[in-house]
């Protein structure tokens, strides 16, 4: 059933503003395109690089390679079952296409081509999509809440949720160098620039310690890794220690560091991602901690198992529990019980 | 049409030899999709010893021309002539689609030599070949991308964005084969949706279209002759109207043939009409 008109409040609205949204906080310190530049600087020692697209070339900063190399640049227009499936023919001729569109149109629209043409072939293609999980205000059509959830079901898949611009210029020459296929979640535009604060290096299958604590650990992939590091701040004002686990490989998952931070005692778990709770990091982590033993309080903060609204993305982060005001309230919650 | 060369017997002997085979694994199976193979024997025949360029010995030779076969239920087909060819031992024949077999029931290219995708989900092979044909032409090779695939997949929208991308980059080095016989799972293929008017609507799309009767070896070896010398820079494709079970009168004369049962009985009878029909 539609909703009815909303009722004068008197109070400005914020708007959905654009389709692609600013993540960045006021003030907060920025790069633009971190994605586009690393590819970039990759392609020159790498010839077998090759850029392609479905029709978002400027929404995937993929446009700064197209415009450094625009002999390697491929527009596949706005078919993105063709950008996938010619992505694995020219894999299969050796070269290393980065395959970019909205993670909802690679992973749900394409899914099949990318199953059987990519995956299922082993073919040498990075999917790199931007929008990834609630980064978008236009409603369901742009919000990809389940990208991972499908992306990690896919044998053969690796699957990357990088935290910043900082980790998107180490993840892409990583896994230009790692044979086989791979599905990045892309920060684009002005992109945050947080874990160079804390001397963090990406290394693809690993987990990192971020911040060290005696009440919480979290356990956080991708954006969300950022606000658990900004709610991990605050709480520290009311002297309790959240430590921050940042895992940007969903897949393989780092079971070894997981299992060693999560078995010390006296912590409550929090696996915080920008996903559904169905079937990303947070049950990737559940399943590994019940499958070995380990039960430590478990929590999970991440979007509802719903279609998400439209709206501002402020207010939708707020509403849906990942801004960080709601990150810090929901820990103090479950701490005092 | 092209004045007829006359008969080529040995091309025809290779396509006997490529039903034959054909039979020869459905038997294994008791069932298949034989009648296929059966309609499109003429056509690899043609491709695999007139128009392709490979080397038995070396499947992976940098310099192979491509063969995607994106109806992945012919394989037994594809097996057939991949066997004619010395790419899988003869021996393989009697493996097709049991367990630990290179050759599964539909083609997938971690299995079997020869075999350069996985087919199965129809539709997906158009785009490969767009991949593969501008990863040639990138590599400055003039190898040629072979795509084999059937009337049933024109249903599928993928196959016409792949179509469209393939004129836009001028893609002269793929050559595409439809498989026109008018069958596919729940009955004729202009019945389940209509396709028809085909060549114009391939046209419209930027290719070089040919039609013909894709059991008629002189036409089938005039029709790839042709789409190699065609001088404009477009994607090449042959519309083949076949005959499912061609070569067997009773499978032919069969109304329902997407996927065969035969008696036991029956495959001698069709390796025996095969045997008649060469002698012809």
């Amino acid at each position: 059933m539609k909703p009815a008109a909303p009722q004068p409040s008197g109070k400005p609205r914020l708007t959905t503003s654009a389709m692609i949204a600013s993540i960045a906080g006021d003030g907060q310190k920025t790069r633009p395109a971190p994605f586009g530049h690393a590819l970039v600087e990759a392609a020159k020692s790498r010839p077998e690089i090759l850029g392609m697209t479905a029709d978002l070339g400027k929404y995937t900063d993929l446009h700064i390679f197209g415009q450094a190399f625009p002999d390697r640049y491929y527009q596949m227009g706005m078919a993105e079952q063709l950008l996938f499936g010619a992505a694995s023919g020219l894999a299969a001729e050796g070269f290393t296409p980065f395959a970019t569109t909205y993670a909802v149109f690679a992973t749900r629209r394409a899914y099949d081509f990318i199953h059987q043409t990519i995956a299922e072939e082993d073919r040498n293609v990075k999917i790199v999509c931007a929008l990834p999980g609630l980064t978008s205000g236009y409603g369901p059509s742009h919000q990809a809440a389940e990208d991972i959830a499908l992306m990690r079901a896919m044998p053969n898949m690796t699957v990357i949720d990088p935290c910043d611009a900082h980790e998107i210029e180490q993840v892409v020459p990583a896994i230009a160098a790692h044979r086989g296929p791979v599905y990045m979640r892309l920060l684009r535009g002005q992109v945050p620039v947080v874990l160079d604060e804390y001397g963090y290096t990406f290394e693809l299958g690993k987990a990192k310690t971020l911040r060290d604590g005696n009440d919480v650990l979290i356990i956080s992939s991708g954006l969300l890794t950022m606000r658990a590091l900004e709610a991990a701040k605050e709480l520290a004002a009311d002297r309790i220690g959240v430590s921050v686990l940042h895992v940007p490989t969903i897949k393989p998952l780092d079971a070894e560091t997981i299992l060693r931070e999560a078995g010390k005692s006296g912590r409550m778990v929090v696996v915080a991602e920008n996903h559904t709770v169905v079937g990303g990091l947070g049950e990737a982590v559940a399943g590994l901690l019940m499958r070995s033993g380990v039960h430590p309080t478990f929590r999970q903060i991440g979007l509802p198992d719903e279609f998400l609204a439209a709206g501002a993305l402020p207010t939708l982060h707020d509403r849906y529990g990942i801004s960080t005001s709601a990150i810090s309230a929901k820990l103090k919650e479950w701490l005092s019980r | 049409m092209a004045p007829s060369k006359g008969h080529n017997k040995q091309l025809a002997e290779h396509a006997y030899r490529v039903r034959r085979n054909a039979v020869l694994m459905g038997e294994v199976q008791g069932q298949g999709y034989i009648a296929q193979a059966l309609d499109i024997a003429d056509v690899l025949a043609t491709a695999y010893f007139h128009a392709m360029r490979y080397r038995p010995d070396d499947p992976e030779w940098e310099g192979r021309d491509r063969f995607l076969l994106s109806n992945g239920h012919y394989a037994i087909a594809l097996y057939a002539a991949l066997i004619e060819a010395g790419i899988i031992p003869q021996e393989e024949l009697e493996t097709y689609g049991s367990d630990e077999s290179r050759l599964p029931m539909s083609g997938m290219a971690s299995y079997t030599p020869g075999m350069e995708m996985s087919g199965g989900s129809l539709g997906v092979g158009m785009s490969i070949a767009v991949g593969m044909a501008l990863g040639l032409k990138r590599k400055k090779s003039d190898s040629r991308v072979y795509i084999l695939f059937s009337d049933g997949e024109l249903d599928e929208g993928a196959v016409w964005e792949a179509m469209m991308s393939a004129a836009h980059y001028k893609l002269d080095n793929i050559i595409a084969v439809v498989d026109v016989n008018n069958q596919q799972a729940d009955g004729p293929s202009t019945q389940v949706m209509a396709f028809e008017p085909l060549v114009d609507k391939l046209k419209a799309f930027g290719w070089f279209v040919q039609r013909i009767d894709g059991n008629d070896l002189d036409a089938v070896v005039d029709a790839f002759d042709a789409a190699k010398d065609h001088p404009e820079p477009k994607p090449r494709i042959i519309v083949a109207d076949t005959l499912m079970g061609k070569g067997v009168p009773f499978l032919e004369a069969r109304e329902k043939n997407h996927f065969i049962r035969v008696d036991a009985h029956e495959w001698q009878l069709a390796l025996a009409a095969l045997e008649e029909g060469r002698r012809a």
